[in-house]
């Protein structure tokens, strides 16, 4: 049997005396989406600061296609909340700058990216400066840098969280196009239920810090979502219980079990 | 077709919404001038204590070529001692970006450099380094060099730190980081820096001229006042600012070349 392609068994850290994660395990395999939900400040985003390498875990093991994350030389693209465009880039040579960073000359980057531009809603925007773009095509712009980079998996931190209620919408619907068309293995951190559902494969729900994994949940909706009132009312369910399960005082018993929502 | 015209036009409206700032600074001034000129005027005071206005243009007209002589020397100076100081404030800030122990050993000596009043130090300079070119290149390097490497240092510091966050998943090292994100980052601090800076760079060199010089406004300005000639006086004063007022548009300018995203409209939108 094939390993999975990212696994986190028992990871724990703290900041100082304050514990973040506590025995935090989870999988992804190939191709999958899954969506990791949690309350504000409940260390997700610490999360992804330990699988970029940024800080190390105090406990635990994360393994990549069955290595040690350590020898698995980097295999994350990561896409940090807002956009972290720069400003004084174009936004061609934003999305270059994984590539750049790689080491590719500026040229070669830049023949790489452009045919990308339509496809991500960009095109005729390639010379103009972020500052002058929507939210939503700053996202996009930003997504795009993240993709290119052409690495086995994708961290996606909150990426809609700043913008406005309906492009939000507008961005997650993309986003599920785009992701069923590539069939990326991603990872997102959110604290928006309905994003988690509409997006997901899979969503662990995390307690309030320090975190622990409270659910696992397994989204077997057709897709596209949210497009048919069957489909709507089945995720609107599952949104209500998920609510339910973050919005309860006390889930510090809460025992982790795989549960198939949609069934 | 109506792309240049509209382009030309809002470019026409920005320049006139421009003058438009400036009027109520300009009205300011000349109301200031004119009640200069009304009290020389009408209360008989000696141009000898206070010349009125239009007899300070006139002498600076009259003594143009000496004043022209004169200005030389204190360009000189100033743009030497501030370019020094740029090039000198930027390495440094680049050394103590990456070894931070470092920082916090010079800062507070620049911080002292800092408070020592220039009247004092500007004698014991020229005193040390005689009547040439370097005293006054060391008096504007001493005025300038701090805040221009306290603008950098500040400017790193302002970096996103979802920038160094993203940079450094990409396995960018130190370095590149610097490069890539944090000197761009810095850039507007450096600018805000500079135009601070050259303000300070001319009196600098005009007072390192006031303690001793061969030729300078600073000397001029001395000899006039010892000679009762409160009107050459300001009539130098006049070509400084001028000159000063000239350099922080020369800044503005390089402001506006080294940045060019700051300029385009940031509406955020546009045609969606």
């Amino acid at each position: 049997m094939t390993p999975p392609r990212l696994k986190l068994d028992g990871i724990s850290y703290r900041y100082g005396d304050l514990p973040v994660l506590e025995k935090i395990s989870m999988t992804v395999q190939p191709g999958e989406f899954v969506s990791i939900l949690g309350p504000s400040g409940s260390g997700k985003s610490t999360l992804f600061r330990l699988l970029t390498a940024a800080i190390t875990a105090e406990a635990g093991a994360i393994a990549f296609d069955g290595k040690p994350l350590t020898e698995a030389g980097r295999p994350f693209a990561f896409m940090p909340q807002r956009d972290a465009l720069m400003p004084w880039r174009k936004i061609i040579d934003n999305t270059t700058l994984g590539l750049e960073v790689q080491g590719m000359r500026r040229r070669d980057a830049r023949a790489r990216v452009t045919p990308l531009f339509g496809e991500f809603g960009l095109d005729g925007f390639e010379q103009n400066y972020p500052a002058e773009l929507s939210g939503g095509m700053r996202q996009r712009a930003a997504l795009l840098r993240t993709v290119v980079q052409d690495k086995p998996m994708l961290l996606l931190d909150e990426p809609f969280g700043a913008l406005d209620a309906l492009t939000r919408a507008g961005m997650q619907r993309w986003l599920e196009e785009m992701w069923q068309k590539h069939r990326w293995t991603a990872m997102l951190v959110t604290h928006d239920v309905r994003e988690a559902v509409h997006l997901s494969d899979r969503i662990y729900v995390l307690s309030p810090r320090p975190a622990k994994v409270i659910r696992e949940i397994v989204i077997d909706l057709p897709r596209p979502r949210g497009r048919d009132a069957d489909t709507l009312a089945r995720a609107a369910a599952i949104e209500a219980d998920i609510l339910d399960t973050l919005l309860k005082p006390d889930h510090r018993n809460g025992i982790p079990d795989r549960e198939h929502a949609a069934e | 077709m109506s792309f240049s015209q509209t382009r030309n036009g809002r470019y026409l409206a920005s320049l006139l919404s421009h003058i438009g700032n400036f009027l109520p600074a300009l009205f300011a001034v000349a109301s200031l001038v004119l009640i200069w000129e009304g009290y020389t005027r009408f209360s008989g005071v000696s141009p000898t204590t206070l010349p009125a206005p239009s007899r300070v243009v006139a002498q600076a007209y009259e003594y143009r070529q000496a004043l022209f002589d004169n200005t030389l020397p204190t360009l000189h100076a100033t743009l030497t001692g501030f370019a020094l100081s740029v090039i000198a404030a930027f390495l440094l800030s680049v050394i103590v970006d990456f070894v931070p122990r470092l920082k916090r050993a010079l800062f507070p000596v620049f911080i002292i450099s800092q408070t020592l009043p220039l009247v004092a130090i500007a004698p014991l300079v020229v005193l040390w380094f005689g009547f040439g070119l370097l005293p006054k290149i060391l008096l504007v390097a001493l005025v300038t060099f701090f805040p221009m490497l306290v603008a950098l240092s500040k400017g790193y510091e302002a970096t996103e730190p979802e920038l160094e966050q993203l940079l450094s998943s990409m396995g960018a090292p130190r370095w590149k980081l610097f490069g890539l994100a944090r000197l761009p980052s810095a850039l507007p601090f450096f600018f805000a820096g500079l135009r601070i800076s050259i303000t300070y760079a001319v009196v600098g060199a005009i007072f390192a001229e006031y303690a001793g010089a061969a030729k300078g406004l600073g000397i001029y300005m001395l000899n006039a006042k010892n000679n009762f000639r409160p009107d050459l006086v300001l009539a130098a004063v006049l070509v400084s600012a001028a000159l000063t007022l000239c350099l922080f548009g020369l800044a503005v300018l390089a402001e506006r070349l080294a940045m060019p995203w700051t300029r385009r409209p940031q509406d955020g939108g546009r045609n969606l």
